[in-house]
């Protein structure tokens, strides 16, 4: 029977609360972490953040009866407590497929974030995982390589990918910046890397720059025998200007070319990866102000779910956090956001922060990157933690080096050689770290002045954002 | 500056050619070329094997030694194929590789024998 139109405010739980639901394959299911205002009961809070990022709005409308909300409607289905946390509670959400444009994560996230994060009934509001059903993920395009398309590419396997920032990160003249980087890469290193801040400014402009870092790449690719690349920063004021940077990165030979996903706009990410595909250069990601999102445990969106859509967005690379450097990173989470970045399929597992299975068919794995305020010492360990198909990146621990930048990055890649090979042959990286080191250090000179550099140096600051866990 | 020790790699020096994992270590003794065979069976890889004339080594293919060994978990017939790769080719470098078939791709290459170059 069809129902009647009657003005004014409804609950939300009359419509947007079904305990009873079970969530199909197709949906999109979210888990929010709601911290919702004293007096308001959870399934109340639970359902308004599933109505106002759906269908809902604070009142009934005459429209509404113009169509089936039954199917367009999002459903909270479920509600968890969190564990060490007596206000807030997990709310699980499942969206139906109607809702949203195939393949546009920008119309997905458009309603999943949008309005609802300032919404009045809640005090905090977190998103913590997303589901991507696999006709979302098969409509998306994805990295525009993937990881063993890149290997291919660069004929480098068994091992991790070594690079390394160019400092000081704002300054440099560009025929001096091309300096650094000849020197990074013929001793060794895989890639280096423009810093995120670097785009066109007065004293380095970006074709000066692609330029004096072609020839260096050129030249050590000539002098070592590899493949080399330099991370070129496309990212740029508007997207003419961007692709503009792209076609003569292309043009001069690259292999590579850089994004900041999150202040480029994900639309034209999106666009810059799609293009990357077309002309073959591969794609790195770096994600400036990821920590305004994800960093409050309370308020905002958890990096696993910028890594899942930065993964369906594409990039061949993705900055993943070190787990053992200066920068934020809870170890068990980031193993979980990494096996998002790489694997083809996830189980659900909440030691690792991960609420739901995630299936990614067909869809290529974007390599995790660890950078910052990482050196030789801490090679045992992210060889360990990461595994081959990852990029390590040494910045002051290259170019700190006594000797410089060439002997800073050959003492880098004798190390982590050192240690993949210890690996293999069945050896703990973690236990035997020092002992693996030092015996590759009496053939390495440079391994050995570099490990007496950095010995003492240690960053043990307690992580803000942790998993959810008791006592904590 | 007496303390900075120069870095001695040079365009006009053929042997400062890296060739990939583990070029930048000493030479593996048998024993240790042992223990990544192992390491390849272990994980459940094709062992494989190539080889090239040092001026060549720079291209995507060397030449394939055979075909890839499918299936092999023998270590000592995998170390015989290295052994006799290398005496058919003398001057040759010799690289080890783990065909990994799920992922359709090599799950390693590396180096096992550099050819003596003079330069």
């Amino acid at each position: 029977m069809a129902k009647s139109y009657k003005a004014g405010v409804k609950e939300y739980r009359d419509t947007y609360w079904e305990p009873d639901y079970t969530p199909k394959d197709s949906d999109i299911l979210a888990c929010f972490k709601i911290t919702p205002q004293p007096g308001v009961p959870r399934e109340e809070a639970a359902a308004a953040v599933a109505a106002e990022s759906s269908t809902g709005t604070w009142t009934t409308v005459w429209t509404d009866l113009l169509t089936d909300l039954d199917y367009y409607k999002g459903r909270a289905y479920a509600i968890e407590d969190v564990p060490g946390d007596d206000d807030a509670f997990y709310a699980f959400i499942a969206y139906p497929m109607g809702l949203f444009e195939e393949g546009s994560v920008v119309n997905v996230f458009t309603s999943l974030v949008g309005n609802v994060f300032g919404f009045k009934a809640v005090r905090g509001l977190r998103l913590e995982d997303v589901r991507f059903p696999l006709w979302f993920v098969a409509t998306c395009h994805g990295p525009p390589h993937g990881i063993y398309v890149e290997r291919d590419l660069l004929d480098k396997y068994g091992r991790p990918l070594l690079g390394c920032t160019i400092k000081p990160k704002l300054g440099l003249s560009a025929k001096n910046y091309g300096r650094a980087v000849y020197e990074c890469l013929r001793g060794g290193l895989d890639f280096t890397k423009d810093d995120e801040n670097v785009n066109s400014q007065p004293f380095m402009r970006w074709r000066d720059r692609f330029l004096f870092c072609q020839e260096a790449i050129d030249k050590s690719e000539a002098e070592t025998g590899e493949k080399k690349g330099h991370y070129m920063n496309v990212t740029a004021p508007d997207v003419e200007e961007m692709f503009k940077r792209a076609e003569f990165a292309k043009e001069v030979g690259s292999k590579i070319i850089m994004s900041d996903y999150l202040t480029l706009g994900w639309a034209a990410h999106n666009s810059l990866s799609r293009w990357c595909r077309d002309n073959g250069l591969l794609l790195h990601v770096h994600r400036a102000m990821h920590a305004v999102i994800d960093r409050s445990p309370t308020h905002g969106i958890n990096f696993r779910v910028l890594a899942k859509l930065l993964r369906l967005l594409g990039g061949d690379h993705l900055h993943s956090g070190t787990v053992v450097g200066k920068l934020e990173g809870d170890r068990a989470a980031t193993l979980g956001w990494i096996d998002l970045m790489r694997d083809k399929y996830v189980k659900e597992d909440r030691s690792r922060g991960i609420f739901f299975d995630q299936d990614w068919g067909q869809m290529p794995g974007v390599f995790p990157v660890a950078s910052g305020g990482i050196h030789v010492w801490h090679m045992p360990a992210l060889v360990s933690i990461f595994g081959d198909n990852s990029v390590l990146q040494f910045g002051g621990g290259t170019l700190g080096h006594p000797w410089g930048n060439a002997a800073g990055a050959a003492a880098n890649r004798v190390a982590l050689e050192a240690c993949v090979k210890a690996r293999n042959e069945g050896r703990e990286l973690e236990k035997e770290g020092k002992e693996i080191l030092t015996a590759a250090a009496k053939h390495s000179p440079e391994l050995k002045i570099a490990m007496e550099t950095w010995k003492e140096i240690k960053f043990e600051f307690d992580t803000v954002d942790k998993l959810d866990v008791q006592h904590r | 500056m007496s303390d900075v020790q120069d870095y001695p790699s040079r365009l006009s020096d053929p042997n400062s050619r890296k060739l990939g994992t583990f070029s930048y270590l000493e030479p593996m003794t048998g024993d240790e070329i042992r223990k990544q065979v192992e390491y390849i069976i272990n994980q459940g890889w094709n062992p494989g094997i190539e080889h090239t004339e040092p001026e060549n080594a720079f291209g995507n293919y060397w030449y394939m030694w055979k075909l890839p060994m499918f299936g092999e978990t023998d270590v000592d017939a995998v170390l015989k194929e290295i052994d006799l790769c290398r005496e058919n080719n003398p001057g040759n470098h010799v690289r080890l590789i783990g065909y990994d078939n799920y992922n359709q791709t090599q799950g390693t290459a590396m180096l096992v024998h550099r050819a003596e170059i003079r330069a």
